[in-house]
This record gives structure tokens, sequence and C-alpha cells, in this order.
């Protein structure tokens, strides 16, 4: 046999030895969400990156500024659509401390519970995915058939499976269905059962780990100056959780820890977010203990919360302050606001301008995957090409928080 | 406690702080322009403040004002748990003149968050290092989050860019990416394949 490569002239052959460029995206099929990155190569390692985003900006914060402020809602769910119960329930208690209400006790464990639930939704995609694209495709499977489980309990509770548009100002769009308690604790014990299978299946997996271990790792320090939050900075050993540093809801009166990470790499991004899932399970557990079965879900405050139906159609009273609400909007006082929840990916933060009118002035959306995206160039930055894709598997960039 | 660090630094940089407020108990702070980034670097290093995290850098438009620009930093502290809204109020009433120093060399964040705002509202951050459009496209005109800016206006269709050093025909022919483009994408077929005219007999109607 003769080699096959005998015509060929080796010195032909070597590459160039200027750097290359390459560009990963738009719609790269092993990068989710839309975002273009130009890296720069010396053989497989990147020198120099470029991430470009905006591939889905759609105006959020202009259109915003066009309609009342229960209208917003829609836009929010929008903006991260892997857990818009967390950016709803956000954008009300944006609104609530401008207005200084507070909702019922109630209301207050029900958002938990929903919210919460969305946050193992978030946290189910991002490892499935991030799983997928390193080739392990069965977790991924089984993430997202344990997505659907959470799903289908909203889906009872709210009427949409994945834009819910379900917060109010003032309260929710309807009080908990009768069988919520129960479907959400059946539904968490088999979540949870699927999260092992798949824990068991890729953590004794060599190739997953090896793909993930040291790599893509960022220093607590470089994580806090790029304004990372969430699960990607807690990674750094950094334990900032709003719900713990800062408490809203009830969440001060729950019991839940948070887990950090050790070296900021790709696969301590990865077990946060796994050992987050257990910890959200448990304060659903406690929220659903403590919700009452009964009792008022919305804030007693004609101002702002619609009238029951029946008052609707049978008084004058009803049919005026309906139709004050849905034409006028509700009024915010004048003045400005920044409020902050822990959403999926880190501190989901408002910041509100009310002119005094039913129309928000300006609602500024501080996303938390737009600083973590800020990152993905420090995070490439000298590792290998096909670290590229478990580095921003494990940011959870989701394009429409990011681009909005 | 951010109250006793609006006093600090009201005393560190007397005249600084035009005004001061804590509104729904968010502890506010105007500064001079001039002196945003000489505030900014001393509440990132000075011990009483240590704002080791700028979490959002934004702008807000209020046209009948002069000055028009309000530039909305939030910091927040780690470390102490605090957090301070800082403003500055920049450019003329006709839009320009709205200029400011960069924060880029203090917090990472600062970076994009700045491009935004450039993007959206059109305020010039001097000294920040790569001020390019973030969330649009370099062709696009104006800055859609200024009021004057018209909700309903379409932008024209840009042309493909004359990136020089790249061989980039588009695969469907010039009319590739433009409306109902890829509809009519009927090659000839002809012997030799030297064929490179998309439509022969002219544009198809």
């Amino acid at each position: 046999m003769e080699p096959l490569d005998r015509d060929l002239d080796h010195s032909e052959l070597e590459l160039p030895a200027e750097p290359m460029m390459l560009d990963m995206g738009p719609a790269h099929p092993c990068m989710h969400g839309t975002v273009r990155t130009v890296v720069e190569l010396t053989g497989e390692r990147i020198v120099r990156a470029d991430v470009q985003v905006g591939y889905l900006h759609r105006g959020f914060e202009k259109m915003c500024e066009r309609g009342t402020w229960t209208q917003v809602f829609p836009y929010v769910d929008r903006a991260n659509y892997i857990s818009p119960m967390l950016n709803n329930v956000g954008f009300a208690l944006a609104c609530e401390k401008m207005l200084g209400i507070e909702v019922p006790e109630r209301c207050q464990w029900y958002r938990m519970a929903l919210g919460e639930l969305a946050r193992i939704s978030d946290h189910l995609t991002c490892d499935g995915a991030m799983a997928m694209e390193l080739g392990a495709f069965t977790p991924f499977l089984w993430m997202v058939k344990a997505r659907e489980m959470v799903w289908e309990v909203l889906e009872e509770e709210t009427g949409a499976r994945l834009t819910h548009s379900f917060g109010r100002v003032g309260g929710m769009a309807h009080p908990p269905t009768d069988g919520f308690k129960e479907t959400t604790r059946a539904t968490l014990d088999q979540v949870l059962k699927v999260v092992e299978e798949c824990e068991r299946l890729l953590l004794g997996n060599r190739i997953f780990l090896d793909r993930l271990e040291g790599v893509g790792p960022i220093t607590a320090a470089d994580a806090i100056s790029l304004g990372w939050t969430g699960p990607c900075l807690r990674a750094c050993g950094v334990p900032y959780d709003v719900r713990k540093a800062h408490p809203y809801l009830r969440y001060a009166e729950v019991d839940f820890d948070v887990p950090v990470g050790v070296h900021g790499d790709s696969l301590d991004r990865f077990l946060v977010r796994l050992a987050e899932l257990r910890q959200s399970a448990r304060i659903i557990r406690q929220a659903l203990d403590r919700m009452a079965d009964s009792g008022p879900v919305n804030v007693d405050d004609p101002r702002v919360v619609l009238p029951p139906k029946e008052e609707v159609y049978s008084t004058i009273e009803g049919t005026i302050r309906h139709f004050k609400i849905v034409m006028e909007g509700l009024k915010i006082p004048a003045g400005e606001v920044y409020s902050y929840t822990e959403a999926g990916n880190g501190e989901l933060g408002f910041y509100l301008v009310s002119d005094g009118s039913g129309t928000p002035y300006r609602v500024r959306i501080r996303p938390p995957c737009f600083l973590i995206t800020s990152g993905l160039e420090r995070v490439i930055t000298g590792q290998m090409i096909a670290d590229v894709v478990p580095c921003f598997g494990s940011l959870n960039m989701i394009g429409g928080e990011c681009d909005r | 406690m951010a109250k006793v660090l609006i006093e600090l630094v009201r005393q560190h940089f007397p005249g600084a702080v035009l005004e001061a407020h804590a509104q729904h108990g968010d502890e506010t702070i105007v500064v001079d322009p001039p002196r945003w980034h000489e505030v900014a670097t001393w509440l990132r290093s000075a011990a009483p403040a240590s704002m080791d995290m700028l979490s959002d850098l934004t702008a807000v438009d209020y046209p009948d004002r002069d000055p028009r620009f309000e530039i909305v930093a939030h910091f927040y502290s780690l470390t102490r748990g605090h957090r301070l809204r800082m403003k500055a109020r920049v450019g003329a009433r006709d839009g320009t003149g709205a200029r400011i120093r960069s924060l880029a060399d203090l917090w990472g964040s600062a970076n994009w968050l700045e491009r935004e705002a450039w993007d959206m509202f059109g305020v010039v951050f001097d000294g920040h290092p790569d001020l390019r459009r973030i969330l649009l496209y370099p062709e696009f005109e104006g800055h859609p989050l200024r009021k004057d800016y018209d909700a309903q206006r379409i932008q024209p269709l840009i042309e493909y860019r004359d990136v020089p050093d790249i061989d980039k025909v588009a695969p469907f022919g010039p009319h590739e990416g433009m409306s109902f483009g890829r509809q009519t994408h009927a090659r000839r077929a002809s012997d030799d394949g030297a064929d490179t005219e998309v439509f022969p007999g002219g544009e198809p109607s």
C-alpha cells in the first residue's frame, strides 16, 4: 500500500502563520440563541474575541413607553422566555414599590412558588442545553421532559405554557387553582427524580467532565467588575443572592441555602445550577405549606386592581372603575425607582420613571445576562475553539433578555 | 447607611453634589457632569463606599429640560450591601453635546452598558475604548430611545456591506436578504456552468 498523500507537498499544506478570523453565529448549531462571536485564532487557540449581540433586539423599552403599566407585562414575559414568571413578579414588585402597596400574604407565597417553578425550568433548560451541545443528547431530553412537567403546572395555573402574562400590579391575574398544591408537590418529586437520573448520567461521565472542568474560568474580582450576578457569580464563590442579601416577598422566612462554586469554571456553573434546582424545590415546598387555601390574592385598592366582573356588569361604579383602569391605565405617582429581584440569571433590575400619567415614562430593564454575555469575551480568550461551546452554554445567554 | 455616604460624598467633593434625595428608599445623588468620573473613582475605592459593582448604567431623555439627558448609574457594594444611584445631566435641548467621561476604566460592566446608552440615546462617553453600537447595526439612523424618535419610524433597508478582503458572494444573488427576494431565484442552467447572472432577462416582475 502506498501512502495516500504521496503527491502532496507538505510545505503547501501548512496553515498560514497569520491569525485566522472565524465567525461563530449568529446562527451556529452549537450555540443556542442569536449571538455572533468573531474569534481570532492561532491554531486552535483564541487570541481575540468580539461578541456581538443585538440580533433579537425588538425595542421593548421603547414599546413600553406607549401603553399602560399593565401592558408592560407581555414584554417582560418575552424578555426572558425561559422563566417569564420571575420577570412578571419582578416587574409587579417594582410597580408596587412605587405605589407603596404590598400584596396579601397568600399572593406573596403564590408568587414565590410560581417564581421558583420558573427558576427550575430555567436551570433545567440551561443545564440540559449545555449537555446537549457537548453531545449528551439523552440528559437534554430528560431535562426537557422534566421542564415540560413544570410547564404543565404553570399552564394549569396561568393558561399558557410559556408567556404567561400572569402578574398584575397589586396581585395576580387569578387565584391559585384548587389542585395547585397537590399537583406541584407531585411534580416536584418527579422533577427531582429526573434531575437525579441526569446527574448520575453526566457527573460520572469522563468526557463530559473533561470538557467542563477548568474550562472558561473567571476570577471573582473579574466577575464582580463585569457586573455578573446569579449562578455565574456564585460559581466563582461569591455568595450573592438577592433573595438572601435583600429579601423580598417572604424569602426571609423560608429556609434555603445559597450554593456556591470554587473555581468559577464551566463545571462550577453547571453544578451551581443543579444545586439551585434542589433549593428551589425546598422553597416551593415551604411556600406551599404556608400558603393559605383561601383569602384574597389581590390588594384591596380600587385605584390599582380591576373590580370583579359581576360588579362591572351590574353597577355603574364598577363599570367606571374598570373603564378607567383599562383605558387610562393605573396611575403611578411621579418618581423613579430601582427594584431588583433574583431572576433565573441573576439580579433582574427595573429602573422605572413615572411622570404620574398612566403611561410609563421610562422602563429600563437591567437584564442579568446582558452583563454576563459581556464577559464571554474574557471567558473564552485564551481557550480552545471547541471550548467556546461549553463556556457559552454555561453562561445561559437568553437572547430575548440580553437584547430586549 | 447610604445617607451617611451621601454626606461623605458632599464633604469630599464640595459643590459636586447638586441634589440628593431618597425616593422609595433609593439614595440618589445628582453630580456635576465634569466631576462624574472623579466621584465614581472615589465611590469605587474609598473604604466607606467600596462600590465594587456597577449594576446598571442607562440614560433617560427629558426633551423639555435643559440639560436634556439624565445619565443614571446604579452602584452596589457587595461587601457592605448598600446601593447608591448617581445621576448627571448633560446635553443641550436639541440633543447635541451630550458627553460624559466613561467609567469603563473602573468597572468592566461599564463597557457594554455605555455602548448601549450611546446606541439608544446618543450620549457620547469620552474615553470609552470601543464606543460602537451594540444592539443596533452600524447603519441605523438616529437613537431610538430618544423621545423625539417616532416609534413608527421605519429604517431603510441596508445594502450589503463592502468589507475589504472578503470574497463573499451572496448565494442567491444581490437580491438575497431583501424582502421577497428569495422567491425568484431561478437560475439559468447552462452547459459550461460559467453562468453568473442571476436574472438573465432582467429582474423578474
